[in-house]
């Protein structure tokens, strides 16, 4: 329990250390925010869609904490490099523990600068319907990191070196957060593109975000939780399996 | 004498290349031993599978009693490790790094923090312990990694190369510590290096592997006699040959072998 706890402070000392990153990460979330939603704003607003912002804003913020989540897990390769990883894999603690620390420091880390993003789109004009369901946002921006803090990880124990992390981006982040309904909304896409949608492991998470902010939920509240928290909850597990294989 | 580290048979192969083959020897209880090898002979793969970061390929490992591959936490709790390359978050403070390390290997609190003061005070990073380690130099960085090493008070401590980039005063005095420890607690040291003089000062008993495979076994004073060599360089020559080990015959053979994975990519 203990290394749990030192190993997710570092991920936390090292985030609160770092302005430049903290920042940077901003960067894209923000780009956005801004191009996307006031560009589309009006045409949004004519074809009966409402408040673009509204619909916008928990898919930047889902989109904040996705990068910041899988780039945590990706930064197992950076510490197999500069060598920290080393210190922690012959320590006399499980691999699950190391890896249960890191995931969750990542996760915190992500949540923070989707906290960040949320109320930058606050000010850009985002009004959250009830402060009722405020928390179940919460629980939903933590889901969403630790699920993708775990998908990272396993991208980090895999990989030898980053030759491969544009690849990551491109091919697997990137899609997951175009098709996962945080720009658009599944209606009226053709049907292959829906069910794309609804494969998408964050769509649900996508989703109970927004609807915790409008209280309208696509799939439900139910299914949203539901099928974000296994998902969660096996990402843990595929992620400290592949890290438990690690060698030197 | 009690054996710590007993390896039989050991080998360990990356694709068709033989890192380590068949090598066997055993370290007493107390006893400083220098593995000591030309560049890429094996010696931190070696260290690698002693110290459970890589499994062998074959062969058998008993550290402290325990196997490596099986009961990880047993072996990890008994060694301290100094690994050749970099191991420090340079995003931390030392004091910081040794904390962490601290609380991963179940020191108590305020035994804890004693001890942290009493080894950067040691290794001379008082003054600077609540600097960021990316602040430091190479050598203290390196001082650091062996005061985090002896932190837990291991009964086995694991130097590949420990002393590279110290200083000659560091160097002493940080070896002075290592033998005294020897003496008094009968910590076992099993240590790399290329410099000759400091193995023939400090290693009761070595070993020098070549290519893989153990060449020759005793103390420095056996390998002195056996190769009519008045010093331990001359003697290290002796057995190892006086070509520098390139990398190229390595490349050509991780060529190889890609070409053979792709080739059998192909096939399918
Ligand atoms: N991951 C790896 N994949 C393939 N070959 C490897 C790998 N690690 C090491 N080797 C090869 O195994 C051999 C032994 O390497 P090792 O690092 O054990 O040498 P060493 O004795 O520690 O040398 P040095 O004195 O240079 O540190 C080298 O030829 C090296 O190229
Ligand atoms: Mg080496």
């Amino acid at each position: 329990m203990k290394a749990i706890y030192i190993l997710c402070l570092r991920q936390l000392k090292r985030y609160v250390r770092s302005p430049a990153r903290i920042i940077g990460s901003l960067g894209q979330p923000i780009l956005f925010l801004v191009a996307l939603g006031f560009g589309f704003r009006s045409m949004f607003a004519r074809a009966g869609g409402g408040n673009y912002i509204n619909f916008l804003s928990p898919g930047i913020v889902s989109m904040a904490i996705l990068f910041n989540a899988v780039f945590s897990g990706i930064e197992i390769i950076w510490d197999r490099q500069f060598g920290f990883l080393k210190e922690t894999l012959v320590a006399p603690v499980s691999r699950t523990e190391i890896v249960l620390g890191r995931m969750l420091g990542g996760a915190i880390v992500a949540m923070a600068q989707g906290i960040i993003v949320l109320v930058i789109c606050v000010i850009a004009g985002f009004r959250i319907q009830s402060s009722i369901l405020l928390p179940l946002a919460v629980v939903f921006m933590f889901l969403i990191a630790l699920l993708f803090a775990g998908i990272g990880t396993v991208f980090g124990s895999v990989l030898q070196d980053m030759q491969g992390f544009p690849l990551i981006i491109n091919f697997i982040i990137m899609p997951i957060f175009f098709f996962s309904g945080a720009i658009f909304s599944a209606n009226g896409l053709p049907r292959v593109m829906r069910i794309g949608l609804q494969l998408n492991p964050l769509s649900y998470g996508v989703d109970g975000l927004r609807g915790a902010c409008s209280t309208v939920f696509a799939y439900g509240l139910t299914t949203d939780l539901a099928v974000v928290t296994v998902l969660t909850a096996l990402l843990l597990g595929i992620g400290s399996y592949f890290f438990s294989k690690i060698q030197l | 004498m009690n054996e710590m580290i007993v390896v039989q048979d050991l080998v360990k192969n990356y694709g068709e290349f033989c890192a380590v083959n068949h090598v066997s020897f055993s370290v007493p209880e107390g006893v400083i031993f220098g593995f000591l090898g030309p560049n890429g002979a094996g010696k931190t793969t070696t260290i690698k599978m002693l110290t459970t970061v890589l499994d062998p390929t074959s062969g058998t490992i008993r550290v402290n009693g325990h196997d490596p591959t099986r009961e990880q936490k047993q072996v990890r709790q008994s060694f301290g490790i100094v690994f050749q390359d970099p191991s420090l978050d340079d995003e931390l403070t030392a004091y910081e790094n040794m904390d962490l390390h601290g609380v991963l290997y179940g020191v108590p609190r305020a035994e804890r923090h004693q001890r942290i003061d009493m080894l950067v005070e040691f290794v001379g990073l008082a003054e600077r312990k609540k600097d960021l380690v990316k602040t430091y130099s190479g050598g203290m960085k390196r001082r650091l990694e062996v005061a985090r090493a002896l932190l837990h008070r291991p009964r086995i401590l694991c130097l590949d190369e420990p002393t590279i980039g110290l200083d000659p005063q560091t160097r002493n005095h940080i070896w002075g510590h290592i033998q005294q420890l020897s003496k008094d607690e009968g910590v076992t040291v099993f240590f790399t290096t290329h410099y000759m003089d400091e193995a023939d000062r400090v290693a009761s008993d070595v070993a020098v592997i070549d290519h893989g495979k153990i060449v020759s076994h005793g103390s420095p004073a056996d390998l002195k006699q056996r190769t009519n060599c008045s010093n331990l360089e001359d003697a290290f020559i002796a057995l190892t040959g006086h070509a520098i080990r390139e990398e190229e015959a390595n490349a050509t053979d991780r060529m190889r072998m890609m070409g053979r994975a792709w080739r059998g990519s192909g096939r399918r």
